[in-house]
């Protein structure tokens, strides 16, 4: 922070130090210097004393000394000229009889980080090494180290490295601690230090001898090491299994993370690693410092996702403190929800329910939040206690209740009894827009069992001109066509009233488009909109096991265990805290995403990105041109393409059809070939974002191509083996080029998911056999996690269609 | 690899910034502030990024410790390493205070020079880095032993400092211009922390202890210290004493300074303090705590016919009549909406206030005695005060201190020094038990 009067006081302080008699008296001097630094410190420029200072350097007074090296030290590189006469003194410290002095004199020197002064450093660096004091050598190893990173493009003598290898067996625990760290910055392109059989041995050997942190820094480096056998490996695990134990958090996570590396291929060690370091970790969890809890929390919370039963018992050392800030308390929610099980569910949700009413309303929420996640095992008591804070009338509250509610009653459907009771009577006027969102969703859901929704709904719909969320406007459409499908005497009216405001004075694109979508989707026939809307299942039922995660191997996080990823990594969902549920919205694309999360990734397939963790909102705007899109499809020809064949049959409906169903889940049809004919081909586009990451959001265009002209005379020969495996026979014909992922992907997903469904189709003597879909996907910018959620929603789409069609 | 260290002021004033590796520039200790500034309160901070860089701070004595660092480094070890920075400059500037770093910036980028080199932490013990720091302290405030009346505890962290500590051990370790006779001392204390969770209907749902012996040593050189725990101490659950008089705890883990050949037969700690504070052992206890939990709360909340919230609050002290607990501050969340507050205390020494910004009433007492009760009326006047409104009353939280009192019973029998101490030496013994987190359900 620059302050007033810079000059003024750099100019007093050169008048200080030049002054004779300052010079002469070492106290006046060493405050003067004091002065200096403290100012320099502050964040003012006081480079222009650094010839001054350059003076002050040749003294004996050590605490001078060192004052000298830190003003030094900081402006070097604007003044190399000058500090070619610093070296002279150090040179002639690095002599000193005193150790201290050479090791001081030594170290700054490498300090300064000027490229220009290593040929004058080198030389007392080779004699530093062989110092008889140990805290020199420890400054000369990392010197070499310093040097290189100045000059990396210079090569270091192999003699030097020898020597540094030499070190590793330094009395000194140090001094080999700091030979590792110079040699692996050293031989960074070679891939760091070697550890070979006889050194790593040295290593574990003497790693009682160092200190915490030489010894995670040992244990790190180790990780490289591969025991030759079985004897060797179990050997070192039990000479480090003590150190599983051990009360300092970053021994501890270190001494786990080599575990885990050096057992990949033993999940039954690993476990019993983990379970050896629960009581550190828990004693971390609990500490003092709130920082360390944090990063114990969060590593804690890596751990349960492949071992949901490791903490089962001490579930109460995840109870608030109520001193503790909202982010410990947040993530100790998250972890409580893992843990409940029959026993403790009281206990929990009696904790959970204290802080439904914080005075934080990120905690409130996610305490709410969490009693949600809950409630899709102990559905009744979670929805006592949800039903019961929409008692309190407080906005923010009631919104998050609501929202949970519907995501609630997206899993288990059983409970839409109850929350219809909760709504009937409902007269709140919610100012939250994602709330009133999941008040119209299950107004529309439920219209039919709740006496009051077309009141409700009509007042939304006498109050559209002033509702300023788009998001809001497109679930009170939605809802309003549901609502009329169920109860098209009320509605009816208002229904009108809504789509013409909607048509005719609406500004927002996405929302008259709908509005067109809907009034189109009318005049085709009520039985057409019953179709769209209300098609097939409300959710599947055998979602339930599906959204509880299967634990996953532990490979899938031991790379990052101890390191920053696991703390950011809370940071971003803590923000968003139902990052575990899919948030339907309008027409549910992101339950469809996770209602094609059902069908396509098989549980424990390591592949697969876990959709669920990002859950991907699809939107059409901003609207491309179709010469836009041409000019893109070119364009990107090169670039991200992704070519999959689907294993689904070309939809039976029509074309417009297709586009209405396409569009609820935010897909536009660009452009489509009548059907029936051959190739078939139908163009799309959408982007993606991610709702709980910041990724940026991506431009998905998208091409359907079937060709099956020759197909459909062939298929009545190729119908046994299709019967046989249709995903398979897929992935094998056409799936190769394109990569095995995705064609396992696909015909894994179809046996798990749509297997019994499909079966039952053929079985009925269906025989219109299809051969499969190809996608051509292209992506602007490049982003694979959305271009799968973007092709399991479109497949959602397609076997949707094509099954209630057919 | 640690690439800056820089510790700001809550105002973000620069105190210390020292660049280990040079990768990042000085800018970035104002993007820091930026952006630890720009958290809202839900956001955890501990590791932020901005570009390449990663900051990890902690915040002690109202100041941030900012490490930044390129690689993926360990969070444990740079939070540890940053808390041990922190007990470092304690130990050697007496106390943490913005003043106090400001005034010892000279020692703090000596002791920096010597804890880390290139990035990398060299040695953080207070005995080999005794030998390189050549500065002396500077104390705000020269130290008296007239201060020594009101010992108190020198490292707990009170909930919110409310109990200043002792001038006694907050002077830095070494320093020239003491007095005679206080070089020579040495403290020894036992800190409890626990967290208890009583249900509503008075069961008790949850109590944790953990504890630690905490050793801070003034004296220059101090070959052994055997401290004697009880000699009916217990660790882990099998061992059950039939005399009841036990004093057991679950888990224990000790410095690794510590020697523990006697510990087995006698219960003796053998360790040789180095000058500073360290902590010689640490020790939990779930669940099964040997006496009744220090506060019960007997609560009666209700509406009455003006539409006002009645809430009458009976607390009880259980200590044992000769301990008392002090700064006793209870917190007792109220509706939304609650306006004002009107009170019956039981003695004239206590407060209440409302705080509508955090929907709470506090409660304070100074001194509250082992096996009194104290008793309190409350009559809040709440708008749209309606009967859902009763859920949002609780839980209580409660903070205090019980001095000269352990929860689990640990004791220290005796604490001898050998060889015997040339000169007056004073060894001192306290006890202390904090409330983590004290939660009584309504």
């Amino acid at each position: 922070m620059p302050y007033l009067g810079d000059e003024h006081t750099v100019r007093e302080l050169r008048r200080a130090l030049s002054n004779p008699n300052v010079q002469a008296d070492h106290l006046r001097y060493r405050n003067t210097i004091h002065r200096v630094i403290r100012v320099m410190s502050q964040g003012q420029d006081v480079s222009g004393l650094y010839s001054e200072m350059v003076k002050a350097c040749a003294t004996v007074d050590i605490v001078q000394k060192k004052l000298v090296y830190v003003f030094l030290c900081s402006y070097a590189s604007l003044n190399p000229e000058l500090s070619l006469l610093v070296i002279n003194t150090l040179r002639k410290d690095c002599s000193d009889h005193n150790p201290m002095v050479r090791s001081l004199a030594l170290r700054n020197m490498c300090n300064l980080r000027l490229p220009g002064l290593s040929q004058y450093v080198q030389q007392p660096l080779t004699v530093g090494l062989k110092d008889k004091a140990a805290c020199v050598r420890r400054v000369a190893v990392l010197g070499w180290a310093k040097i290189h990173t100045l000059q990396p493009n210079t090569e270091i003598d192999v003699a030097v490295v020898n020597e540094l290898y030499g070190l590793l067996r330094d009395p000194d625990p140090v001094v080999m601690v700091n030979c590792l760290r110079a040699l692996e910055e050293i031989l960074q392109e070679e891939g760091g230090v070697a550890i070979n059989k006889p050194i790593a041995h040295h290593l574990l050997n003497r790693l009682k001898l160092c200190d915490v942190w030489g010894q995670s820094e040992v244990l790190a480096v180790l990780q490289r090491y591969r025991p030759r056998g079985e004897d060797e490996l179990f050997d070192i695990l039990s000479l480090l299994d003590p150190a599983l134990l051990s009360h300092h958090a970053p021994v501890m996570a270190a001494t786990l993370r080599l575990f885990l590396s050096l057992c990949s291929t033993l999940p039954a060690v690993c476990m019993s690693a983990l379970e050896r370091a629960r009581g550190p970790l828990l004693a971390a969890a609990g500490s003092t410092s709130r920082e360390l809890r944090y990063a114990a929390l969060c590593h804690i919370q890596l751990l349960l996702r492949s071992e949901p039963g490791l903490m089962g018992e001490h579930y109460k050392r995840f109870f608030c403190g109520y001193a503790e800030p909202p982010y410990i308390k947040q993530n100790k929610m998250q972890v409580l929800v893992e843990l409940v099980n029959d026993d403790n569910v009281a206990m929990v949700l009696d904790e959970l329910r204290g802080y439904c009413t914080d005075v934080n309303t990120e905690t409130s929420q996610t305490a709410i939040n969490a009693i949600g996640s809950i409630g899709r095992s102990y559905t009744d008591r979670c929805l006592a206690i949800l039903t019961g804070l929409l008692g309190l009338k407080q906005e923010h509250i009631t919104s998050a209740v609501l929202q949970t509610l519907r995501d609630l009653v997206w899993v288990c459907p059983q409970c839409g009894d109850a929350v219809c009771s909760a709504l009937e009577g409902w007269e709140d006027n919610l100012q939250d827009s994602q709330g009133r969102g999941a008040l119209l969703w299950l107004l529309g859901v439920y219209g039919d069992r709740v006496t009051g929704a077309p009141y409700l709904l009509e007042d939304c719909i006498d109050g559209v001109r002033s509702e300023v969320s788009a998001e809001v406007k497109t679930e009170l459409l939605t809802a309003t066509l549901r609502l009329f499908l169920s109860r098209p005497a009320e509605t009816q009216d208002m229904m009108g009233r809504l789509l013409v405001y909607c048509i005719e004075e609406e500004v927002d694109m996405c929302v008259r488009d709908q509005a067109l979508l809907y009034y189109r989707l009318l005049h085709c026939g009520i039985e057409e909109v019953r179709q769209v809307l209300q098609g097939g299942r409300r959710s599947d039922p055998s979602l339930g096991p599906l959204i509880g995660r299967p634990p996953e191997p532990i490979s899938q996080w031991a790379s990052s265990f101890n390191t920053l990823e696991p703390l950011t990594l809370g940071a971003s969902t803590v923000g968003n805290s139902d990052h575990a549920t899919p948030k339907p919205s309008t027409l549910t694309p992101n339950t469809l995403t996770s209602n094609a999360e059902a069908m396509t990734p098989t549980p424990g397939d390591p592949h697969l990105p876990d959709c669920s963790s990002g859950a991907l909102s699809l939107s059409v705007s901003p609207a491309l041109t179709p010469e836009e899109f041409e000019r893109l499809w070119l364009q990107l020809e090169k670039g991200a393409c992704l070519e999959v064949c689907v294993a689904c049959p070309v939809p039976r409906c029509s074309p417009e059809g297709l586009q209405v169903a396409l569009q609820l889940v935010n897909i536009q049809t660009l452009a489509f070939t009548p059907p029936n004919t051959h190739p078939w081909r139908v163009y799309l586009y959408t982007h993606t974002s991610h709702i709980s990451t910041k990724t940026p959001h991506t431009l998905i265009l998208a091409e359907l191509l079937h060709t099956g002209g020759e197909g459909e005379k062939e298929e009545e020969e190729e119908g046994e083996e299709e019967e046989e495996g249709e995903g398979e026979e897929e992935g094998e014909k056409e799936g190769e080029k394109e990569g095995e992922e995705e064609g396992e992907k696909e015909g894994e997903g179809e046996k798990e998911g749509e297997g019994d469904k499909e079966g039952v189709e053929e079985g009925d003597g269906e025989r219109e056999k299809e051969k499969g879909l190809l996608v051509v996907m292209r992506q602007h910018p490049g982003d694979q996690t959305a271009l799968r959620g973007f092709l399991s929603v479109l497949t959602t789409v397609l076997h949707t269609l094509s099954t209630h069609t057919a | 690899m640690i690439s800056q260290v820089f510790i700001l002021s809550s105002k973000g004033d620069h105190l210390i910034y020292k660049d280990f590796r040079g990768e990042a520039g000085k800018d970035a200790v104002n993007k820091f502030y930026e952006m630890v500034t720009a958290l809202t309160g839900g956001q955890p901070p501990v590791v932020m990024k901005h570009k390449e860089l990663h900051f990890v701070h902690i915040r002690q004595g109202g100041l941030y410790w900012v490490a930044t660092t390129k690689a993926d480094a360990s969070p444990f070890t740079i939070i540890e390493f940053l808390n041990r920075l922190t007990a470092l400059v304690k130990d050697y500037c007496g106390c943490l205070l913005e003043k106090s770093v400001q005034m010892n910036f000279a020692l703090i980028y000596e002791l920096l020079d010597e804890v880390v080199d290139f990035g990398y932490i060299q040695t953080t013990s207070t005995d080999i880095l005794k030998n390189f720091i050549q500065t002396e302290a500077v104390s705000s405030k020269p130290f008296s032993l007239f201060d020594l009346s009101n010992v108190g505890l020198f490292g707990a962290d009170t909930q919110q400092n409310k109990v200043a500590p002792s001038a006694a051990a907050t002077r830095p370790i070494v320093s020239s211009q003491g007095e005679q006779g206080s070089k020579n001392e040495i403290f020894v204390d036992v800190i409890e922390r626990m967290s208890v969770v009583i249900g509503a209907n008075g069961v008790l749902m949850k109590a944790d202890i953990e504890g630690e012996i905490r050793v801070k040593c003034y004296m220059p050189s101090c070959s052994e210290m055997r401290i004697g725990l009880n000699e009916e101490f217990s660790i882990g659950k099998s061992q059950l004493s039939g005399y009841g008089a036990a004093v057991r705890v679950d888990e224990c883990s000790f410095h690794q300074a510590v020697r523990l050949d006697e510990f087995d037969t006698y219960r003796i700690l053998k360790v040789c303090p180095s000058q500073g504070e360290q902590t010689v052992m640490q020790y939990q206890l779930c669940d099964d705590l040997p006496t009744a939990p220090p506060f019960r709360l007997f609560p009666s909340i209700e509406r009455d016919s003006g539409g006002r919230l009645l809430m009458y609050l009976k607390l009880r002290c259980d200590l044992p009549p000769k301990s008392a607990a002090i700064n006793v501050s209870i917190t007792i969340p109220v509706p939304k909406g609650s306006l004002r507050l009107s009170q019956e205390l039981s003695s004239p020494d206590q407060s209440a206030e409302l705080q509508p910004k955090n929907k709470a009433v506090h409660w304070e007492i100074p001194r509250f005695p082992g096996g009194a009760q104290l008793s309190a009326l409350f009559k809040l006047e709440v708008s749209g005060l309606s009967a859902a409104s009763l859920q949002e009353v609780g839980p209580v939280s409660l903070s205090f201190e019980l001095p000269k009192y352990t929860c689990t019973g640990l004791q220290i029998r005796f604490l001898r020094l050998s060889p015997i101490q040339p000169g007056p030496s004073q060894r001192w013994v306290r006890y202390v038990t904090h409330s983590d987190s004290y939660t009584i359900r309504i």
